[in-house]
């Protein structure tokens, strides 16, 4: 129970850091849409939807790295991480409570990005969604320990894509898949198999990123 | 010792013993070099994700050592094996690449996994954290190995929608006795230079440690 107080209070710093300064969600959004636009004039003119839906995929990992890129910069740049670190709570609870912010943030630019492409190229179905909302949960899980993981480091923002793409393979694939294939309930369970194993390997392993 | 004498007995086996593929001829020699060095790889990979759990258990740096060494070894005969499979996919079906190879594809995304792990292991200063770090991303390593195959397996439906069936491994004793010779010569490889750059990473810590004391 405290566990899921301290949680809630991490997390109510993050989004209350966001709301105040307001530099990641509005860039998210930004971005996502500048990215479809890009898009629109990548695809040939004859191009199939079902090239859009990939691309559509390719916008929604850039636009989650380039929010995870920032989520540690408030606690490096301040020198927060170690504060936290001594702070009487479980570790995991910082991870857990900066993956929620990063939902969040993710799922309020994909509230535009969704319609925005279901405008610009072609209409989606409730398993893209789906896909997306799973896809979600990886992203987040992983991502945000990468993002320990690189803020430790000189290289910081250079870093994440690389450690994160190869991770997102999967991802991706699963999230392609269920938009693109007749049957892609498949596809969902291989978004959710990942979400779980990453998930709790995440949850296990990021005392270990931040403390020595 | 046993591994020069292990890879001398496996190349003389494949070139002058084991009889030629009636399918592809020559060229299916290069699968005696291709699948274990990838099978070795893999072990590579294996056995540094577990080193890296016994830092992550015992906080002993000299399994962060191993994990690392491991791990670089797996990343050079991970290499290897993009280049044999891109010979032999250039011999045998034409083409540099093929998309539709799992096995190729794996490799290709774990070598991207691995090139990550030293940009990281290089940009965080030497000390426990870095041990910390290098370990956890060791780790997740192993657990994309299979949710990578399962994810390329699922996405060969809409991208080359041909259904491959494997017919296990269909070779004669003589094909597949040297396959064993090969396998173990690699092996006995890998871990040679395991020992060897092991020994090389000790002789610098204790360089390191004498010089210190000596200032």
């Amino acid at each position: 129970m405290r566990y899921f107080r301290d949680v809630a209070t991490l997390a109510r710093k993050d989004l209350l850091l966001e709301l105040r300064a307001r530099d990641t969600v509005p860039a998210m959004l930004l971005f996502v849409v500048a990215a479809l636009v890009v898009f629109h004039f990548a695809l040939p003119a004859d191009s199939s939807d079902l090239a859009a839906y990939g691309l559509l995929w390719v916008a929604l990992v850039f636009t989650a790295l380039l929010g995870l890129v920032r989520s540690f910069s408030a606690e490096r740049d301040q020198g927060l991480l170690d504060g936290l670190v001594l702070a009487p709570c479980d570790r995991s609870a910082i991870w857990l409570a900066k993956a929620l912010a990063m939902l969040a943030f993710l799922v309020l630019a994909e509230i535009v990005a969704l319609p925005a492409f279901a405008i610009f190229f072609t209409g989606i179905g409730w398993k893209t969604v789906a896909g997306v909302a799973l896809a979600n949960l990886g992203i987040c899980a992983v991502g945000t320990l990468l993002a320990a993981m690189a803020a430790a480091s000189r290289a910081r923002e250079l870093l994440l894509p690389l450690l994160f793409l190869p991770l997102a393979i999967p991802i991706v694939v699963g999230g392609v898949g269920a938009g693109v294939v007749e049957d892609g309930g498949r596809y969902l369970g291989l978004l959710a198999v990942y979400d779980a194993i990453f998930a709790i390997i995440c949850w296990a392993s990021f005392e270990y990123v931040v403390t020595e | 010792m046993l591994a020069a004498t292990l890879v001398c007995t496996s190349i003389a086996l494949i070139f002058f013993w084991v009889p030629e593929d009636a399918d592809q001829g020559f060229s299916q020699k290069i699968f005696y070099f291709h699948v274990p060095i990838a099978i070795t790889a893999y072990a590579c990979f294996g056995w540094g994700a577990l080193k890296a759990f016994v830092h992550l258990w015992k906080r002993s740096p000299e399994a962060d050592v191993q994990s690392y060494v491991a791990i670089h070894l797996g990343v050079i005969f991970g290499a290897l094996t993009l280049i044999t499979g891109s010979i032999w996919a250039r011999a045998s079906w034409g083409v540099w690449w093929t998309w539709s190879s799992q096995q190729l594809v794996l490799f290709l995304v774990l070598f991207l996994f691995y090139s990550a792990y030293f940009m990281l292991r290089f940009s965080v200063d030497p000390g426990p954290a870095r041990a910390n770090v290098s370990a956890v991303y060791a780790l997740f390593g192993v657990v994309l190995i299979p949710i990578s195959f399962l994810a390329i397996r699922l996405a060969n439906d809409f991208i080359h929608p041909v259904v491959f069936t494997s017919a296990g491994p269909q070779m004669a004793g003589s094909m597949f006795f040297t396959f064993c010779v090969a396998l173990a010569a690699m092996l006995a490889l890998a871990s040679a230079l395991y020992r060897l750059e092991l020994a090389g990473k000790r002789l610098d810590a204790t360089l390191k440690r004498l010089r210190e004391a000596l200032e």
